[in-house]
């Protein structure tokens, strides 16, 4: 049975202010837990229709649209994962499953250099939207199986394919054991969300310092974005002390991985590594290490 | 409420490409790649000449940069003129300063109606790549395959008249093809196409025909244009990508290619050129730097071990 949404709030979450927090606080004393989450995506030259949205926006192929994601899988996962490499930087991969059978290449280079995997569904030009439960079930149950075949690891979190939602989602991930989200962006910090069953947390996936936001919504440059994430990163470090903060860095190969995005991108992990400030991360030990922090209901 | 059940099945969900049109194959893995001289990066600027008639006919689509306002749109019939008449002398006379050739991808109609202009890309020892007819010429599925074939040669037969050499490329308007494009350039005896984005060297196509990559990412049209840079800014992203391949080039022992996909009506502006001139001539007086046009790349990419995978 579908929730619904009484005077218009989902329920996801308790309002909390950003003031007079318990305290948090990060491995050795550091003030921000900086995660990577690359896009490691695969979108179908021909999908079937989705009836409440549209995969492209041309008729099939859409080669430009279709050869940007491609340059991931072929030129630019590689270039944007030695950047990471070389900084000391894992990721933490929104994962298009079927990536596992398209381009097993890429989902092992990201599994030998020690990256956690969650899921973005299927491919990403199959969507959510209009799903009955067993049909999500089956999307959850493909996820979950289907990277532990191909990695040998099992996913604890999800990132809705295309941000494609029912508000059945966050229930049915928490039911099969997946305790976190990367969907709610109300916080700088990890937050527990209020499922049926299960627990879940929302760690903040930083959609607003996206690549894709930062060059096609915002428009930036390569220089600006970097400087973006600089600020971001500066603030969220001073206001760890306090309380631990979280950011992510968002990204896709195809925007990121460019040849005159990159350097620019590498100049902000070599910062990012040299503050002293950060707890360089993945999501899954992030919300281990809020997890034992928590008390009450949220332990 | 629920879904088709055919939208949880998934017919090509197999190892590779949901498709049969080329072979997947990792960049970094190739068999090396080797430029002229040894150089390291291999800088291709391809000037989209392009002709908008000013009737759009938008079948199947209408072009960026095409008519906007009702008819007459003197606005941008004349704007997009300009480009013709004044802003692509301006790079011509950037490339000849610098001692660089290039790539020019020109409509048919351009040879048609500014036979002159033809000639004078000709006598500069620049490449004319086939670029449809004018900017009506738009192809996507759904296009009838008789009508896609016929403005293929027909905006070949006519390059070739006027240049007297049949382009050995193509460009597509909006780099858009159908499911039948790469059959009909093949068909129609081109050596290769520039509409997919999708890698950093040319690639094979399954039927033979070879992908030379424009990313529409470094282009003119999409940095100043659509994402609303300075031509400043323009010539530094496309610095600090050559520098960027120059070190992938070394670190790898391939050669690497720097596309510079650039419009007359955008970067030949009077405010716009100047960054134009300062970038090609910076590029050209690289020790690492090759300036060729598309076929020149092409040809040696054949010769390297690599054309075959």
């Amino acid at each position: 049975m579908l929730q619904t949404a009484p005077e218009g709030d989902p329920g996801l979450y308790d309002f909390s202010p950003y003031r007079d927090r318990p305290r948090v606080v990060w491995p050795d004393g550091k003030t921000v837990a900086v995660w990577v989450a690359p896009n490691l995506e695969y979108y179908e030259i021909d999908p079937p229709a989705n009836p409440h949205r549209k995969s492209w926006t041309k008729p099939h192929p859409d080669v430009v649209g279709y050869g940007h994601r491609d340059h991931s899988n072929r030129v630019s996962h590689w270039r944007m994962a030695e950047a990471m490499s070389r900084h000391g930087f894992p990721g933490s991969v929104s994962l298009s499953i079927a990536l596992c059978q398209h381009h097993p290449e890429v989902v092992a280079d990201a599994n030998e250099r020690g990256w956690e995997f969650f899921s973005h569904g299927i491919y990403n030009t199959r969507y959510s939207y209009g799903m009955d439960e067993a049909q999500e079930r089956r999307i959850i149950e493909d996820s979950i199986r289907t990277v532990r075949d191909a990695t040998g690891q099992t996913i604890r979190g999800w990132l809705a394919p295309a941000l494609t939602h029912t508000p059945r989602t966050l229930d049915l991930i928490a039911e099969y054991g997946l305790d976190y989200t990367c969907d709610l962006y109300h916080d700088d910090q990890v937050q527990p969300v209020k499922t049926r069953t299960g627990r879940l947390a929302s760690i903040p996936y930083s959609l607003e310092v996206n690549d894709h936001y930062g060059f096609f919504v915002y428009n930036m440059s390569p220089r600006e974005y970097a400087d973006a994430l600089i600020r971001q990163y500066e603030r969220l470090a001073v206001e760890g002390e306090k309380s631990g903060t979280v950011m992510c860095i968002p990204l896709h190969a195809y925007l990121i991985g460019q040849p005159h995005r990159i350097a620019a991108f590498e100049g902000v992990l070599e910062h990012i590594a040299a503050d002293g400030r950060a707890w360089i991360s993945r999501a899954g030990d992030i919300v281990d290490a809020w997890r034992a922090q928590q008390t009450g209901d949220a332990a | 409420m629920s879904l088709d059940p055919s939208y949880l099945e998934y017919p090509h969900r197999k190892r590779g490409y949901d498709h049969d049109l080329y072979p997947w194959s990792n960049l970094h893995e190739r068999p090396p790649v080797t430029w002229p001289g040894g150089k390291s990066v291999a800088v291709w600027v391809c000037i989209d000449l392009e002709w908008f008639p000013i009737t759009p006919e938008d079948k199947p689509f209408r072009a960026p940069g095409h008519m906007q306002t009702p008819y007459p749109d003197y606005r941008h019939y004349t704007s997009r003129e300009y480009g013709t008449r004044v802003g692509f002398y301006r790079l011509l006379d950037a490339l000849a300063k610098a001692g660089v050739k290039a790539s020019v991808a020109a409509n048919s109609a351009i040879a048609e109606r500014y036979p002159e202009v033809i000639a004078d890309i000709m006598a500069a020892g620049h490449e004319i790549i086939a670029h449809s007819t004018d900017m009506n010429g738009t192809i996507a599925t759904g296009l009838d395959e008789a009508d896609e074939r016929a403005l293929i040669q027909s905006s070949l037969d006519a390059l070739e008249r006027a240049s007297g050499t049949r382009p050995r490329g193509w460009l597509s308007i909006a780099r858009s093809q159908s499911w039948n494009t790469p059959r009909l350039l093949k068909e129609a005896g081109l050596d290769y196409c520039c509409d997919w984005v999708n890698d950093e060297l040319p690639w094979r196509f399954n039927n033979g025909l070879i992908n030379l990559p424009l990313n529409h990412e470094l282009s003119d049209r999409q940095i100043i244009t659509v994402q609303q840079h300075s031509a400043e800014s323009y010539a530094q992203q496309m610095t600090d990508a050559f520098d960027w391949l120059e070190r992938e080039a070394k670190e790898s022992g391939s050669g690497r290619m720097l596309p510079l996909n650039v419009t007359p009506y955008i970067l030949g502006l009077p405010y716009r050129i100047d960054a134009f001139d300062r970038l090609i001539a910076d590029l050209a007086a690289r020790q690492e730097s090759w300036f060729a046009t598309g076929s020149q790349i092409v040809d040696a990419w054949q010769e390297a071990p690599a054309s075959s995978g």
